[in-house]
């Protein structure tokens, strides 16, 4: 009797659904836009991409349909290859990432038509450079991302550091000291330094620079010759090695960042490299490790001469899937395009901007890198 | 003897599942075969380019397809082993009559019932080396003298792996066997009771044999299952060589490395083993008990 009522039930409102859909689609006409982006699952980034596309939806009275991705940005753009190998009209505009433009390319609309001079030069040009293939513009920046130190203020101030590590040695050496400090003083799962040693795409960012920073290369050139196996690279790679099962947990080479962030925010680390998402994170209510942390540019390998910074720019990008001849209209996408890299900024105080003008210092917060 | 009219009948018969079966499988199929002849890209619009065998030849000379091999066959050979093992005795258990027998016929099914990458991806929070509820307990209770890496140290991550691959399908294999137990009448038992026979003598002489064709069903479907296994590695350790299986390795090839034709030879290669593999089974175990 029971069985049947539900049955009566879930029939009326699977029968409910197939006539109410087509109504709401005819409701809201025109064509609906959808926007693969940021994953929800991954610190706040995709949560709040959702919510400004639909506000941008809902300003333009367009409708549109936000499409979540998987956390691993190489499980994101393994799917992403599917659909645009397969012509897919599913998907109108993706986030990429920095390295992918030369994957992209051949699939991508050129949006140089779109964007004037004047326009473009706002963004930084080497993003720009990076996003154009063969003259073909595949993607518009919308904000920076960069591998950053994070360091805990309180435990350093309470060992007697005045100041971040500068160097690879010296963040080993403070790990080792306070990481025996607060074993000592009873919490046994305390380490040193996490990272992201997973085999995955965060890795190769993290050794790409460990290896720079070590003057080990870029692993591949800008003229195309590999230059991965020599000396300076075993090295470095050989440093971070050591690290595993010392100053870093044995189980950071199966951890990707959300693992990382964890055993971090947990209180658990003196020192993480993560990318700048897990600032505010860290900050946030609640979070155990709240104004007891600070950030600064990654460690750079002794004794060499002052070098930039060891970083690793990189850049989203959001791409337009380009339409067959009469399909539906894009309308307004340029529109939010070209809004969205200014809008990022606004919640996320440790996000980097896409265009130099609007570095966090000059709005006055609080720089991010002293 | 079947008249002509009665031959084409059958045949007419059997016809749409032929067709159907020609479609979704043998269609695809070919496809792999045809490309693994080929340098494909799928990531650049370039023409491929037919190369003969030169795919095949480089997957027998490829030390990651070696490893991946390897790491197949074990996780096969010990986790479908355990499994039926456990399984068969689980089997026993509920299948002899005790109070609430119902109850636990059904707890036991929940590991199965959970999709494999919800309970994949809670056993890695429960193995994680810091904050991971099974190193919490087991030093807490002593069991474990620090903390253990389960997932990051190369000689434990694929015996975890395995583990979690027991716990979740050692309930499909009891559920199997115990319909095959359900089919072996009382009387053989009672009879054997009366001669003499003891509990040991009638489980080697009475239900081992005449469970044989559930078991060897059961054994052809985990084994094809851990063969092609790729869930379960993925979501724990992704495509760490140490425990990268055959599939896993298969996805990347053809998916992150948009390698069309090295992909398809691979697909074949999985094709090929678990070809050999069911060969074995039929000429073995399988050649009474399915008659």
């Amino acid at each position: 009797m029971r069985r049947r009522e539900f049955l009566k039930k879930a029939g009326v409102g699977l029968a409910a659904s197939l006539v109410l859909g087509p109504a709401v689609v005819r409701a809201q006409a025109g064509p609906v836009i959808r926007v693969a982006g940021d994953s929800t699952a991954v610190g706040e980034g995709g949560r709040w991409m959702k919510e400004m596309v639909e506000a941008w939806g809902k300003k333009t009275g367009t409708r549109v349909e936000y499409i979540d991705s998987p956390a691993d940005t190489n499980d994101r753009l393994a799917l992403y290859q599917q659909y645009w190998a397969a012509k897919s009209p599913d998907v109108d505009v993706y986030m990429i990432d920095v390295i992918w433009p030369g994957i992209v390319a051949p699939h991508a609309l050129d949006l140089k038509g779109y964007f004037s001079e004047a326009e473009l030069k706002e963004f930084f040009p080497r993003i720009v450079q990076n996003n154009t293939i063969r003259g073909k513009l595949t993607s518009i920046p919308f904000f920076t991302d960069a591998g950053i130190l994070y360091y805990r203020t309180d435990l350093l101030q309470k060992y007697g550091y005045k100041s971040p590590p500068r160097t690879w040695a010296e963040l080993e050496q403070m790990a080792q000291k306070v990481m025996e400090g607060e074993r000592r003083a009873g919490n046994r799962d305390f380490f040193g330094f996490v990272f992201q040693g997973k085999p995955y795409e965060g890795l190769t960012c993290d050794a790409l620079e460990w290896i720079y920073s070590h003057k080990g290369g870029r692993i591949i050139e800008p003229d195309g010759t590999i230059s991965v196996n020599n000396g300076r690279a075993a090295l470095a790679l050989n440093t971070v090695r050591r690290y595993v099962g010392t100053i870093a947990p044995q189980g950071v080479t199966s951890y990707a960042e959300e693992e990382a962030r964890n055993v971090w925010q947990q209180g658990n680390a003196l020192f993480m490299r993560n990318w700048p998402y897990a600032y505010a994170l860290g900050q946030a209510e609640g979070s155990p490790i709240r104004g007891k942390f600070a950030v600064t540019v990654l460690p750079k390998a002794p004794p060499t001469p002052p070098t930039p910074p060891p970083w690793r720019l990189a850049a989203y990008g959001l791409r337009l899937q380009p339409l067959p001849q009469g399909g539906r209209g894009l309308g307004q996408v340029p529109g939010l395009l070209r809004g969205a890299e200014g809008q990022r900024r606004a919640p996320f105080p440790a996000s980097h901007p896409a265009r130099p003008l609007h570095r966090p210092g000059r709005f006055g917060q609080k720089p991010l890198v002293p | 003897m079947l008249t002509q009219r009665q031959v084409r009948l059958a045949w007419l018969l059997v016809l749409p599942t032929l067709l159907v079966v020609v479609l979704v499988a043998g269609y695809p199929l070919a496809q792999v075969f045809y490309w693994s002849f080929f340098k494909a890209d799928i990531a650049f619009v370039e023409p491929p380019v037919f190369v003969g065998l030169e795919n095949y030849r480089f997957l027998l000379q490829d030390p990651d397809f070696r490893q991946s091999l390897w790491n197949t066959l074990k996780f096969t050979v010990i986790s479908v082993g355990l499994e039926t093992l456990l399984g068969l005795a689980i089997a026993l258990v509920i299948h002899s009559n005790f109070r609430g027998r119902g109850l636990v016929r059904t707890a036991i099914l929940i590991p199965w019932a959970i999709p494999t990458v919800v309970s994949a991806k809670m056993w890695q929070w429960m193995l994680h080396d810091v904050y991971g509820v099974i190193n919490v307990i087991g030093v807490k209770l002593g069991l474990l003298s620090q903390k253990v890496a389960f997932l990051a140290r190369p000689e434990l991550i694929l015996p975890s792996i395995i583990a979690v691959d027991v716990w979740k399908t050692t309930p499909f294999m009891a559920l199997l066997l115990l319909a095959g137990l359900q089919l072996i009448p009382e009387e053989l038992y009672e009879a054997a009771s009366i001669d003499g026979a003891t509990r040991w003598q009638q489980f080697w002489t009475i239900t081992l044999p005449l469970l044989t064709p559930a078991l060897v069903v059961a054994l052809i479907f985990r084994t094809l299952d851990a063969l092609r296994v790729f869930d379960v590695i993925f979501v724990m350790s992704g495509a760490n060589p140490a425990t990268r299986s055959l599939a896993i390795y298969n996805r990347q090839t053809l998916i992150d490395f948009q390698d069309l034709g090295y992909g398809s030879a691979i697909s074949v290669a999985i094709l090929a083993l678990i070809f050999v593999f069911v060969i074995l089974y039929m000429r073995t175990i399988g050649k009474e008990a399915l008659k």
